[in-house]
Order: structure tokens, then sequence, then C-alpha cells
């Protein structure tokens, strides 16, 4: 167990290493704040009662949320609806299975399902499992951090409002690079990415990471 | 690992989130992100991007039981996946290609040394051993050639690479890496197209020796 994720479930205790500004707003040292005051999304508090809780409930409620999208998603590829309920089903029994390498300081419930269905398709295209980067190892006993898990979930809102200022062509570009339709080589030359707007995301990854990482010798 | 200076083009990255990068390449990718914080950060933010899609991917309606069925299964006991760790130098994704056996090392002549872990029409990846100081024959590449120094260093017309830095070449780079002086140079290379070597072997004895 790499972190205590007993705490979370019940309140979150902001770190008291930093304070943390974000968007504007100051969250003090040693400040405590239930899980409803600082606004985490449904999908990351049913995320956090799967992988803390084994709760079924939460299970059923992400199932209800994202299964439907994912069969679109995976149906937008060219698979049949009949293999694409198939990933679905994969995806959520690993959604599950592997809830404890959910980390919410890290990525958006929806980024880290998006990353276990590309894994998936790749894997039933080439019979053989992906190569994934060494999970992070963190320090034992380290606090959930309320202030980052927050920034990544408004750091996706404001992804999600740059993408929603695209023209129409520069959105399907985007859609077709991260459905797997684009090669790194046509990914380079597509002037329509904007690279640009994830800068800041990968900021707030690195910053995380940083100090996750401090101790580690490697 | 601090001090790594030469990164995954944000183009790779977007690739490799969507599953796109030819299979050799990834491997170097997972093992270059194992050991960069830069390009994991990177990863992620394409990974947030990527969720974002799929988020805003309009609802299909599912099959009547298809949950029921799911819920049903929690409860199934299954052997989980392998998970693959650093062995010594080598990143974990470099041990899953390797399946957990050791490095084979043949002769290529002046101490060069390589494994060929993979290799087959998306490309190749293996590992190179090169003595300090020595010179790899110079080569040009047909494709994109990636490398990760994964011990020591090398240098070419480029510029200095040590543990940690990815090398990306491209076939108008005509290069000669000579390893660095204090120990053997151990890197990881894939490419998308077979190697073409001027001065050890004639081109023609290139799908013999498979270089
Ligand atoms: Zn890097």
């Amino acid at each position: 167990m790499p972190r205590n994720r007993g705490m979370l479930t019940q309140e979150l205790n902001i770190s008291r290493r930093t304070s943390r500004r974000h968007e504007g707003f100051t969250l003090s040292e040693r400040h405590i704040v239930s899980k409803e005051e600082q606004g985490l999304s449904q999908e990351t508090q049913w995320m956090i009662a799967v992988r803390d809780k084994r709760d079924k409930a939460a299970f059923a409620a992400l199932f209800d949320h994202f299964a439907p999208r994912l069969k679109g998603f995976v149906m937008r590829t060219g698979t049949s609806a009949a293999q694409a309920e198939e990933v679905v089903q994969d995806v959520m029994l690993t959604v599950w299975r592997r809830a404890e390498t959910f980390d919410p300081h890290r990525a958006q419930v929806s980024a880290w399902i998006y990353q276990i269905t590309r894994n998936r398709q790749i894997d039933v295209m080439r019979k053989e499992n992906r190569p994934v980067p060494e999970a992070l190892k963190e320090e034992p006993g380290l606090e959930p951090d309320a202030g980052q898990i927050m920034a990544v979930e408004q750091e996706a809102g404001l992804l999600r409002k740059a993408l929603s200022t695209l023209n129409c062509d520069q959105r399907a570009i985007i859609e077709k690079a991260y459905l797997g339709e684009l090669t790194h080589q046509e990914i380079s030359t597509q002037t329509g990415l904007p690279l640009g707007t994830i800068k800041s995301r990968i900021r707030l990854g690195l910053e995380r990471l940083r100090h996750e990482l401090k101790d580690l010798s490697r | 690992m601090s001090g790594i200076t030469h990164h995954t083009p944000d183009s790779m990255l977007a690739a490799y989130a969507a599953g796109t990068l030819p299979h050799p390449f990834a491997i170097v990718v997972a093992a270059h992100i194992s050991m960069c914080a830069t390009c994991r950060a990177s990863l992620e933010a394409h990974q947030a991007v990527g969720g974002l899609v799929l988020e805003d991917t309009q609802c299909t309606a599912l099959t009547d039981g298809l949950k029921s069925a799911t819920l049903a299964m929690l409860d199934d006991v299954v052997i989980p996946d392998p998970v693959f760790e650093a062995d010594g130098i080598f990143p974990g994704p470099l041990v899953q290609a390797l399946k957990g056996r050791a490095p084979q090392w043949k002769k290529l002549g002046m101490g060069v040394r390589q494994d060929i872990i993979q290799a087959d029409r998306s490309g190749s990846v293996r590992l190179l051993y090169i003595p300090p100081g020595q010179a790899v024959p110079d080569h040009g590449h047909n494709g994109l050639e990636l490398t990760l120094v994964l011990q020591g260093s090398f240098h070419d017309e480029t510029g200095t690479f040590g543990v940690g830095d990815l090398e990306v070449a491209d076939e108008t780079l005509d290069h000669t890496p000579i390893a660095g002086g204090d120990i053997p140079c151990i890197c990881l290379a894939a490419t998308d197209a077979p190697l073409r070597f001027h001065a050890l072997i004639p081109r023609l004895l290139q799908p013999l020796f498979r270089i």
C-alpha cells in the first residue's frame, strides 16, 4: 500500500509540506477540507471508493458513466459492436482489478481509463502486452495531497476549455491522433495539434514527480 | 534520473499514448519514460487529452446484460499480468522485451557486440555494447533510429549522450557514434527499417547478419 489510502475517503489532509496556489486561490497549511468542499468530480470520488473500499456500487456508477462512452470510443476505430463490448468489459474489469494503480495526484479518471483502453486495444491487435513504463515507487506513508488532486482536475477543466475553442478541423485532428489514427510522423507534421495547451499540465505533473522522486536514487 | 538532456519528441509521446508508435520504438520510449520524469509528465498530459476525447465521445447503447455480466465477474479469481521492474541498468520495459533472459551478446567486430531482441517487418530493437572509446561503424538509416543510453555515454556529430538520454536519428543523419572513455557504453536501439552499415559488411550480406 504505497499511500495512506484510508484518509482520502473520509477527509483530505492538505499536505503540510507546501501551501499551493492554483487559479488564484491558496490552500493554507494544515487546512483540512471535506471532499465536497474541495469539489472533486463524481468520477474521482467513485474511483477512490472503488480503490480504497472495493465499493461495488461506486463501480456500477463508473460503469454507467464510462461504458457507453467507451463502446462509442472503441467503435470509432472500426471495431464491431460485439467486439467493442468485449473491450469495454475487459477495460472495466481492469478498472476494478488494477484500481490500486489509479493515482488521482497524477491523472483524472478518464485519462487513466483512456490509457487502459488504448493498451487493451493494442494488446488485442498484437496478441502480446504493450511495453509500459515502470510504475512509480512512492515513499511509504506519503499523505494524499488534496491540493494536487484538485489541481489535476482543474487542469483537465482548462484543457477541456482549450479544446472547445478549436475549430472543427483542429478538433478532428486531435480526435484522430488520440484515437490512434495518426502515425507519429503525421502528428509531428499536423499543425493543428495545439501542444502548447498541454504545457501547464506537464508542469503540474512534473512538480509532483520531483516531489515524489526526490528521495529516489535512480 | 536527473541530467537527462535529450528527450522523446512530443509527437512520439502522443503516438505512444495512442498506441500508434511502432512496437520497437514503443519499447525504447517506455524505457526512457521509466528513467525520465520530464517525459513521464508529458505522457500524462497526453493521457489527459486522450481522456477528454473519451469523455466527449457520444454514448452508444450497451447490450442488455453487459453490466450485470461484468458486475458478476468482479469476484472472479484472476492471475494478474506480470509486472516488470528494472533489473540493474535495464529498465522494466526492456526486461519485459527480454522476457526475463540475460543479454546474449554476439560479436559485431572491433569489440562491438549486439543482442537482437526483436526483428520483424515493423523494425528491430537490439542492445548494443561498445567498448570505451570505440566507434560504432559508420552507419546511416533507411528510416528512423532511436538510441537510449543505459550505461556509459557516446558522442557523435550531434552531441553527447549520457545515461537516460535518447537520440532520435533520421535518415538524413549519417553519423559515427563513439563511446565515452571510461566504461563500455550499453544502449538500447530501435529502428523501423534495416540499418545500413558502410564500413563493416557489404550491404548484400546484411540480410544474413540481420543488422
Ligand atoms: Zn525524457
